[in-house]
């Protein structure tokens, strides 16, 4: 690697991170405004104009409240959970294309942290299966019965669905021939009949449904968040967190809802594409502000998600226990199968013909 | 020195770390999450041998879903720190010991013997074998059979998990 | 080829480095009264009764269990997935055995009530 390479490296990870950290803290705020909305409330209104700076104003709260860890807590892995939680909802967006390759000041530049991966969602599926122990290890660490039966039940509901969601993108693999989310995000760039765009959702409704459904159910969000059902398990596995440690569950919470959003964006949406308008001779020449288009495309498509993720959470109501693990062993699991066979099948007569 | 080189050396070291790790600690949620650490390194040590989808699959199967379960079974049996039950173990103390030299000698062995392809062509022919198209392409035509087979393995093990719990299931 | 594959290591560096940071500089600046009260867990109030790790539902093991299978099955499908316009309708034919194997096994533990909660 040259001292170019690294520096450019850098950057883009603390661009990354700061997209990260300031998308959660507005999250969070949509979030509040939104379920205000939808309650007839005012919301957040005191900190900054309407109340824009009130994450900001909560994560310093956070900061300086006081560390307690329960006497009976083993110290080291009540440490360690939030640690593991928040690394992995960071370290998830290496493989998330933010806009086209552009150049700048005669240096070209990826807008992807690690581009062009082989192995691309299968590293982000591999990476986030490992979330399970920041949840398993809190509840467990934490010596509370509320915090262990709800840490075994959100492990018991992501390893479940973790199922669905792999499964439901087979019948997306088939289709692009690739898990390199570059080349899923280019082939997407097309048009079929020369004016729909080539998007993976046309394809594969079926598919972009159960992942849906299993992105709800890895975040923990409710109609699925049953680990933190305040009537029946305090907190879940939160419950003896405070401060900061707490703040980090809340951040990778909403990072993973950012998270997941982006890449339903990236697979069955196009990803950054803008269709018609990308194809436009101005944007020949302009690189630079192609990508700024391109961002502001993928921010959109991502933010009408987020905002579902918002919408169904102050909608519907809980799921029961069984209800959720029924719903994704007997419904979910067989359907995204089926999904999977039926598009092999309907591919390989596709090419006979 | 290159890059290569050193990430082996440090994921070598993390991974035997881990491993003496594992054996050595009491509590058995912290040797689990040592075995984690140590199938994570075993990861980057399958990437630097250019063996990208081994390495994935390493950390999703093994880090990613039976450490979940040996997570899980931990906290269902609530196994507490290691007793000390050692005065009456020695007997499986000392074979654990020679079974496990022996295992070592034949792998050294194994190791040495090995033959090892210096030739740039076998290099250059590697680097690919370890994509995931290269996978899919040898294991439905080479080892189509085998694969076959895992299906089978999975179904009994399927069968033989409901069986064992299935009394606590009516 | 592992120069691709720094930058997601030094990403998965950075997400590790954050949260140790953040925690330290926290358990740092906040206050540290602690009181025999403030280190009790909690229980809703009442006074907690013996140690919360106790022996639970041999379901969540089942369930870990079957997750393994499935898991794997799954894996051997994305090579299958990725390759499949290059392998043919031999590769289906395999792929199509594997599933209805396996699928044979999951109508089993369903009918065995293995997945069934209550």
């Amino acid at each position: 690697m040259e001292l170019i390479d690294v520096i450019v490296l850098v950057v883009k990870i603390l661009i990354v991170l700061h997209i990260f950290l300031i998308g959660a803290a507005y999250v969070v705020l949509l979030e509040r405004k939104v379920s205000a909305w939808i309650q007839d409330r005012v919301g957040p209104n005191r900190v900054g104009w309407r109340g824009s700076l009130q994450s900001f104003a909560d994560v310093l709260k956070l900061v300086l409240k006081e560390d307690i860890v329960p006497g009976h807590a083993n110290k080291f892995f009540h440490f360690l959970a939030p640690v593991i939680s928040i690394a992995i909802a960071i370290s998830v967006w290496a493989v998330i294309p933010f806009c086209s390759p552009f150049t700048v000041f005669g240096v070209e530049i990826q807008p992807t942290i690690a581009p062009n991966l082989n192995i691309g969602i299968l590293l982000l599926l591999a990476l986030s299966s490992l979330g399970v122990y920041g949840i398993t290890l809190a509840g467990w660490a934490s010596n509370n019965k509320y915090s262990l039966l709800g840490g075994l039940r959100s492990s018991a509901q992501m390893i479940s669905y973790e199922l669905s969601m792999g499964l439901s993108l087979i019948g997306m693999m088939l289709v692009m021939g690739s898990v390199n989310i570059t080349t899923i995000v280019a082939q997407q760039g097309g048009y079929w009949f020369g004016w729909l765009p080539k998007w993976n959702i046309f394809v594969q409704p079926v598919g972009f449904l159960i992942f849906l459904v299993a992105a709800f159910a890895e975040t923990n969000r409710a109609p699925f968040d049953l680990a933190e059902a305040e009537p029946e398990l305090v907190g879940g596995f939160h419950t003896e967190y405070t401060g900061l440690k707490f703040g980090l569950f809340f951040l990778a919470e909403y990072g993973n809802v950012i998270l997941m959003s982006a890449l339903m964006t990236t697979l069955f949406f196009g990803g950054y594409h803008l269709p018609w308008v990308e194809d436009l001779p101005f944007f020949k020449d302009h690189t630079g502000l192609l990508a700024l288009a391109q961002f502001g495309a993928l921010f959109v498509k991502a933010l009408f998600w987020i905002f579902f993720f918002v919408w169904v959470r102050w909608s519907i109501p809980r799921f029961r226990y069984d209800q959720l693990m029924n719903l994704g062993w007997r419904v979910m699991f067989p359907l995204a199968l089926l999904n999977t066979v039926i598009t092999a099948i309907v591919l390989a007569a596709m090419k006979s013909s | 020195m290159n890059i290569e080189l050193v990430l082996f050396l440090v994921l070598g070291l993390l991974a035997v770390v881990s491993a003496l790790m594992v054996v050595s600690r009491k509590s058995p949620i912290a040797a689990t999450m040592f075995l984690v650490m140590h199938f994570m390194a075993l990861g980057g040590l399958y990437l630097l041998l250019h063996a990208q989808f081994m390495a994935v699959v390493q950390v999703l199967v093994y880090a990613g879903a039976i450490m979940v379960l040996v997570v899980f079974v931990i906290m269902l049996l609530n196994l507490g720190d290691e007793q000390s039950l050692s005065e009456k173990v020695t007997k499986r103390e000392t074979s654990g010991i020679a079974l496990s030299m022996l295992l070592g000698g034949a792998l050294i062995f194994a190791v040495t013997r090995a033959v090892r392809p210096h030739t740039s062509d076998a290099a250059a022919a590697a680097l690919n074998n370890g994509t995931i198209e290269a996978v899919g392409k040898a294991l439905f035509t080479t080892y189509v059979f085998p694969f076959e087979m895992i299906s089978l393995v999975l179904l009994a093990a399927a069968v033989g998990a409901v069986v064992l719990t299935k009394r606590h299931l009516v | 080829m592992i120069e691709q594959y720094l930058p997601a290591i030094a990403m998965i560096l950075a997400g590790v480095g954050f949260g140790i940071v953040s925690v330290k500089a926290h358990e740092w600046l906040g206050p540290h009264r602690m009181t025999a009260q403030k280190l009790t867990t909690y229980e809703s109030g009442m006074e907690p009764v013996s140690s919360a790790h106790e022996r639970f539902s041999v379901k969540f093991y089942l369930v870990a269990m079957l997750f393994i299978l499935f898991d794997i099955e799954i894996i051997f499908m994305y090579p299958w997935a990725v390759s499949f316009r290059a392998l043919g309708n031999f590769a289906l034919g395999a792929m199509l055995l594997f599933i209805v194997t396996l699928f044979v096994g999951y109508v089993y533990i369903v009918k065995k009530g293995a997945l069934k909660w209550d």
